[in-house]
């Protein structure tokens, strides 16, 4: 798609002995991390804190100790607007509570750029359109999106991060309720925007995750793993990080997990 | 991201998006707007002629002579127009603050408004000499008498002292209980908290208006024609403060409305847009005090139509905030001029409190829709 290629510059995010708190239970500890063009996947079990690290690293909680750093800055030193205009986070579970139309939505990814009160231009509204076309969403861009399927919805969802043409997308299960031919094209999307963006996707999809250039391993707040995406120590990691239920073989140039059954003959 | 091989049918339904659900769209808000606009022109004729002896166009001849002059002139024509400009400033304040809490059952009282406006009206009669007949009737003219013919000139400028009095008190408590709220809620950042500081606030001053009640008895009446609501002494003093408040709020909520609109993707998705979100919010609060304020000081506690306004506009054109927000005042101007002349009129000569009529009304509406949404 179009919306990819933008100036590789302000793509390096990071974590630096970042622990957070959050109404006084630790959530993270210590999680000291860094972000750049290509796309990694967060994996671990649930209550990981993966969507934690989403959030902090999008200035969307803050730090009880430690920073988050953008281009060297950390993230205060940011303004809201700018930071904005380089981190695009999609939230898990997008709510929409309004009466918005698909594309109203999309064109809510352009705020960071022009603020509340400047209208939005023709440049503007081509992005939009690049965005939905992206996502598949044009089709119906003027329908209301509490009137869409969940998968309907999520897509549309999508297409308002990526309108915002920021160089790092944080995307938590940007797959949730899609249906496997849309999921399968999310994944060519990620890999597309990956060569000039960083994309930090939250995936539970295993099978998906392992689509990434790299995995990141969490569980309990910690990071337990990191490496590329066909590191044999990170898969048995991995492994036994989900109590040895599933195996990861090669296929091709990939990695599929399956679920290991075992002997299931007795 | 085509999830096959790009076709030609599948170009063609990307190239051609379908146009049917935008036009049914604009088609929808041409009519909801045609439609209030007629029926407000419709009422605010029918708030000219109606009156303690029934409906007579002959009213509408206000050159016929000086008491018709007077009449229609005095008291019919800022009644009426004032009645619009109440129901706007609710039904913009609603639509602000349902769009502010993203829940569709807020109302613009919610933030301690309501409760501030009324203890401040209560204070106001205890402690002034306005309790009696004067204070009461000069906040909603509950149990008067209907015609002016028995009112000499040196009560009305004794009423209007009195209103204005009263009108200021109402005012100042309606302000005064949405800054405790946003005192008490730290700020308006985070929307639980504001609600329930607005909760807090409401009920603690609830209650010591209570205890004001219990140590003046005599300010009961005017307390309790204060809630009902009531549009019978709106002058022209106040049709021209309560435009002057419409003119202000509505363009500058309207400019806000694109925040609003960013909330319905969830607080942390519009944080991330890069929108400076406490600021905002307690601007779009400042604002519905305001609007309320000026509402509830010159016709009291007008139930329901802050509530219904809204509803019925995204019911009959759901579109982003800027179209609901002037929609809604739209809505709530004509709902309440509705209200108002139905109260004229229904039990003429005598009158009902409009109050009670919206209520009655708003009820009967949301019942109505809580039926037919459970039948789906």
């Amino acid at each position: 798609m179009s919306t990819a290629p933008r100036p590789e510059v302000g793509t390096a995010l990071g974590a630096r002995a970042l622990t957070v708190s959050l109404a006084g239970t630790p959530v993270l500890h210590q999680v000291s991390v860094r972000f750049d063009a290509g796309w990694t996947a967060v994996v671990g079990p649930n209550g990981a804190g993966k969507s934690t690290l989403l959030r902090a690293l999008a200035g969307l909680v803050p730090a009880t100790t430690g920073t988050v750093t953008l281009d060297g800055r950390t993230l205060n030193e940011w303004s809201a607007r700018e930071r904005g205009r380089r981190v695009a986070w999609l939230a898990q579970q997008g709510e929409s509570t309004g009466e918005l139309t698909v594309r109203d939505v999309v064109r809510l990814g352009r705020l960071p750029h022009r603020g509340l009160f400047e209208a939005t231009t023709a440049t503007d509204e081509a992005i939009v359109d690049e965005a939905m076309q992206a996502c598949e969403c044009s089709a119906w861009q003027h329908r209301r999106l509490n009137e869409l399927s969940g998968g309907e919805r999520q897509r549309a969802l999508l297409a308002r991060a990526l309108a915002v043409q920021a160089p790092i997308l944080l995307l938590d299960e940007p797959t949730t309720h899609l249906d496997p031919p849309h999921q399968v094209a999310v994944v060519r999307l990620l890999r597309r925007l990956a060569r000039t963006h960083t994309v930090v996707t939250v995936l539970h999809d295993l099978p998906l995750a392992l689509q990434a250039d790299r995995l990141l391993l969490m569980d309990r707040g910690r990071v337990v793993g990191d490496g590329a995406h066909d590191d044999p120590r990170l898969h048995a990691a991995l492994c036994a990080m989900f109590g040895n239920a599933l195996k990861i073989v090669r296929l091709g140039e990939r990695f599929i997990a399956l679920p290991d059954m075992g002997n299931t003959d007795a | 991201m085509p999830s096959t091989p790009p076709t030609e049918a599948s170009d063609a339904l990307v190239a051609a998006p379908l146009p049917s659900h935008a036009a049914a769209d604009r088609t929808r808000r041409h009519r909801l707007v045609l439609s209030l606009v007629l029926a407000s022109a419709v009422l605010l004729l029918a708030g000219l002629a109606a009156g303690s002896e029934g409906w007579s166009l002959d009213a509408l001849r206000w050159w016929a002579g000086p008491e018709a002059q007077l009449i229609v002139g005095h008291i019919r024509a800022p009644r009426t127009l004032g009645a619009w400009l109440v129901g706007a400033l609710l039904g913009l304040a609603g639509a602000v603050a349902q769009g502010l809490f993203r829940n569709p059952l807020a109302d613009p009282f919610l933030l301690g408004s309501a409760a501030g406006a009324s203890l401040a009206v209560v204070a106001a009669l205890a402690a002034g000499g306005l309790v009696g007949g004067l204070g009461s009737g000069a906040v909603a003219g509950v149990g008067s008498e209907g015609g002016l013919g028995a009112a000499s000139v040196h009560s009305l400028v004794q009423l209007a002292l009195g209103q204005f009095g009263l009108v200021g008190a109402a005012f100042v408590g309606a302000l005064a209980g949405v800054f405790l709220t946003l005192a008490l809620a730290r700020g308006a950042e985070h929307t639980t908290r504001l609600l329930l500081a607005g909760v807090v606030v409401g009920v603690v001053l609830a209650a010591l208006s209570d205890v004001l009640t219990t140590a003046a008895p005599d300010a009961l009446r005017g307390k309790q024609a204060f809630m009902l609501g009531s549009t019978s002494f709106l002058g022209w003093g106040s049709v021209a403060l309560l435009a002057g408040g419409l003119a202000l709020t509505l363009p500058a909520a309207w400019r806000l409305a694109r925040a609003l609109d960013a909330l319905t993707l969830g607080e942390d998705s519009a944080r991330s847009l890069g929108l400076a979100l406490s600021r905002w919010r307690t601007l779009l609060v400042a604002l519905l005090a305001l609007a309320t304020g000026l509402a509830v000081s010159q016709a009291g506690l007008v139930a329901f139509v802050g509530l219904v306004a809204p509803h019925l506009v995204r019911r009959f054109a759901p579109a982003p905030n800027g179209f609901t927000l002037v929609a809604s005042a739209a809505a709530g101007g004509t709902l309440l001029l509705a209200a108002d002349v139905l109260a004229r009129s229904l039990i003429a000569p005598q009158e009902m409190p409009v109050g009670v009529l919206t209520a009655l009304l708003g009820g009967g509406y949301l019942l109505w829709l809580l039926r037919r949404s459970g039948l789906r």
